[in-house]
């Protein structure tokens, strides 16, 4: 969440000493600077490059949990099995449906939210602190709240359709057709709020004397919109977007909570795939695999991501 | 444009927002009213948003049937150990990174944007062989050095933005004054960072706080489990569970990651703010 601000500041300036540190800051890269970086360096290189490496090396071997046979070098034999696993397949295509379902309505809603909160209203702080709710939720919380809210019979939007007169409600996180669209509504909500704000900022970013100009210049608010505005705020879009989907994609609590994936597999994300793959019957190097497998995919995402942000021309 | 239209904007206008206060309230509304409900009400196939009667009783079941106080207690000591931690390892880096443009703070930045694309569970079944060799599943230390590298990304970017707003010709001032590099530090630059430290440990701590799967794989017994992975117990085994004490879990669980982000929020989304409006 904090990539959308991370988005923000890279574009402002690095010190006036030029790209190799040297002149203002007057920090000569000794010893000292080591000193400096090592604290975090460390932890990072042991528990999380070298972990992420190690990871990739167990998709190649037949890794399990708790077996005293020490482990063998099986090259690509994960992948190939993975090729034929339908189930991960299904999973896989669930994922995409779920990061797409959730990435774009969450994109459209937070726009129109950012462009109302950019709008002299009244009640805008209100929405403003609502907004923090889902973004400083546990995922957990967020699960089990909207468990309550689908609950068949106590559950409040199945007592709304019973007062509108629209029948007698259902279950909808165990219906077959309609699990996958009910937890995607949740993952739509949950996200909402980082995306409105890192859409808010880019709208202020926005000159207001394009804004005026263009006003005066008779041009409407689509006009206005699609000339001044969307120009200005495509790159954090296009960012906040890209790393919506990531995330969406490798998400896990939410459906866990949720639906645990269920009915019959109906929201198996990947991540939940793999967790059990590797928790539960302790494959750990077959879960590896899907772990690269996932990774692949993103990888070819975020390449897109990074083509589409230097393209944009935002930064230096 | 005309005044009419211009007000039948306005009044379209308050109408979307009105919607998306409603959309964005209402599950909340609907989980602080179950919590508040007593068993009768809970079973009623015709529910209603204000408790006739309402009661504490599900607080007091809830910590009858969960260790929750335990659960709070581990919950705390991880967040308040990773978020403390974080930032007393990621300042000086961020420092570097923001006073350098150095290849290190570029690789820095590469890895920053790379692990938000990592799939946890690439990432965690070595961590789990790791932490396992050195005996530290099942233990908050292993939960909290894996929180501590997790939370340094975001901590990192964080703090790179502060460090940047600080100018650096302060630091030359003080330098040209005699003062030292150390001293300069921590009489100059550390005072006008010290908002942005804690805003960063908060954020931090708050993802601790509300962290699932590396808890939910790491940590095996009862009573080292945190308050996330302690509430799924309420949940049961067939997704049939005890309503009012679920909510009224999760509802307290909710709150101090509600309360700190409340403190915070105007930070963090001023600081995405102030980056916006000055690149």
């Amino acid at each position: 969440m904090t990539l959308a601000s991370a988005t923000v500041q890279s574009g402002r300036h690095g010190p006036p000493g030029g790209p190799h540190g040297k002149g203002s800051a007057r920090i000569n890269r000794n010893a000292g600077t080591w000193f400096l970086v090592l604290p975090a360096l460390l932890p990072i290189l042991v528990l999380s490059v070298g972990p992420l490496l190690y990871g990739i090396a167990l998709a190649f071997t037949d890794a399990q949990s708790g077996r005293t046979r020490s482990t063998q070098w099986t090259g690509v034999l994960n992948f190939q099995d993975l090729l034929h696993d339908g189930l991960f397949w299904d999973s896989f295509r669930i994922g995409l449906v779920w990061a797409v379902g959730v990435t774009v309505p969450q994109f459209v809603l937070a726009l129109g939210l950012a462009l109302l909160l950019n709008q002299n209203l009244r009640m805008r702080w209100l929405a403003r602190a609502l907004a923090i709710i889902p973004w400083a939720m546990p995922e957990v919380v967020v699960g089990i709240m909207w468990r309550l809210v689908y609950n068949p019979d106590a559950g409040i939007l199945n007592e709304t359709i019973r007062d509108l007169g629209l029948g007698d409600g259902r279950d909808w996180l165990t219906g077959l057709a309609t699990a996958l669209p009910a937890v995607i509504l949740v993952g739509v909500w949950a996200g909402m709020p980082q995306t409105t704000v890192a859409l808010l900022a880019g709208l202020q970013n926005t000159p207001h004397e394009l804004h005026e100009a263009a006003a005066l210049d008779g041009a409407g608010a689509w006009r206005r919109f699609r000339t001044v505005t969307w120009p200005a705020l495509k790159p954090v879009a296009l960012s906040i977007t890209a790393l919506n989907f990531i995330w969406n994609f490798n998400s896990f609590a939410l459906v866990y909570v949720l639906t645990n994936g269920g009915p019959g597999g109906r929201t198996r994300l990947p991540m939940l795939f793999a967790y059990e793959e590797a928790f539960r019957y302790g494959q750990f190097g077959y879960a590896a695999a899907m772990g690269c497998v996932m990774v692949a995919v993103i990888s070819v995402i975020l390449a897109v991501y990074l083509v589409g942000r230097l393209g944009g021309g935002e930064d230096r | 444009m005309s005044m009419r239209t211009r007000r039948s904007v306005r009044a379209g206008q308050y109408l979307a927002l009105l919607c998306y206060l409603v959309f964005l309230a209402f599950p909340f509304l609907w989980l602080i009213s179950t919590a508040f409900k007593p068993a009768p009400e809970l079973g009623s196939l015709h529910p209603t948003w204000i408790p006739h009667h309402p009661t504490l009783d599900n607080f007091r079941a809830a910590f009858d049937e969960q260790p929750l106080l335990r659960a709070a207690a581990n919950s705390l000591i991880a967040a308040v150990s990773a978020g403390f931690i974080a930032v007393v390892i990621a300042t000086p880096m961020a420092y570097v990174m923001a006073r350098h443009r150095s290849r290190l703070s570029a690789a820095a930045t590469g890895w920053v944007v790379v692990s938000q694309a990592f799939p946890f569970v690439l990432l965690i079944i070595p961590l789990f062989l790791v932490l396992k060799y050195l005996h530290l599943i099942n233990t908050l230390w292993g939960l909290i050095m894996v929180y501590v590298v997790w939370s340094l990304p975001f901590a990192l970017w964080m703090l790179v933005g502060y460090v940047r707003a600080v100018p650096p010709e302060l630091e030359e001032a003080a330098a040209v004054d005699g003062a030292s590099r150390l001293r300069t530090l921590v009489s100059v630059t550390a005072p006008l960072l010290a908002p942005g430290i804690v805003a960063t440990a908060l954020f931090a701590f708050i993802t601790a706080w509300n962290e699932f799967f590396f808890a939910l794989v790491l940590l095996k017994t009862p009573e080292k489990q945190t308050l996330p992975v302690v509430l799924t117990h309420f949940l049961g085994a067939e997704g049939a569970s005890d309503l009012g004490p679920l909510a009224a879990a999760a509802f307290l669980a909710t709150l101090p990651s509600l309360v700190l982000f409340a403190v915070i929020q105007r930070r963090i989304t001023g600081g995405m703010l102030a980056g916006a409006v000055k690149s």
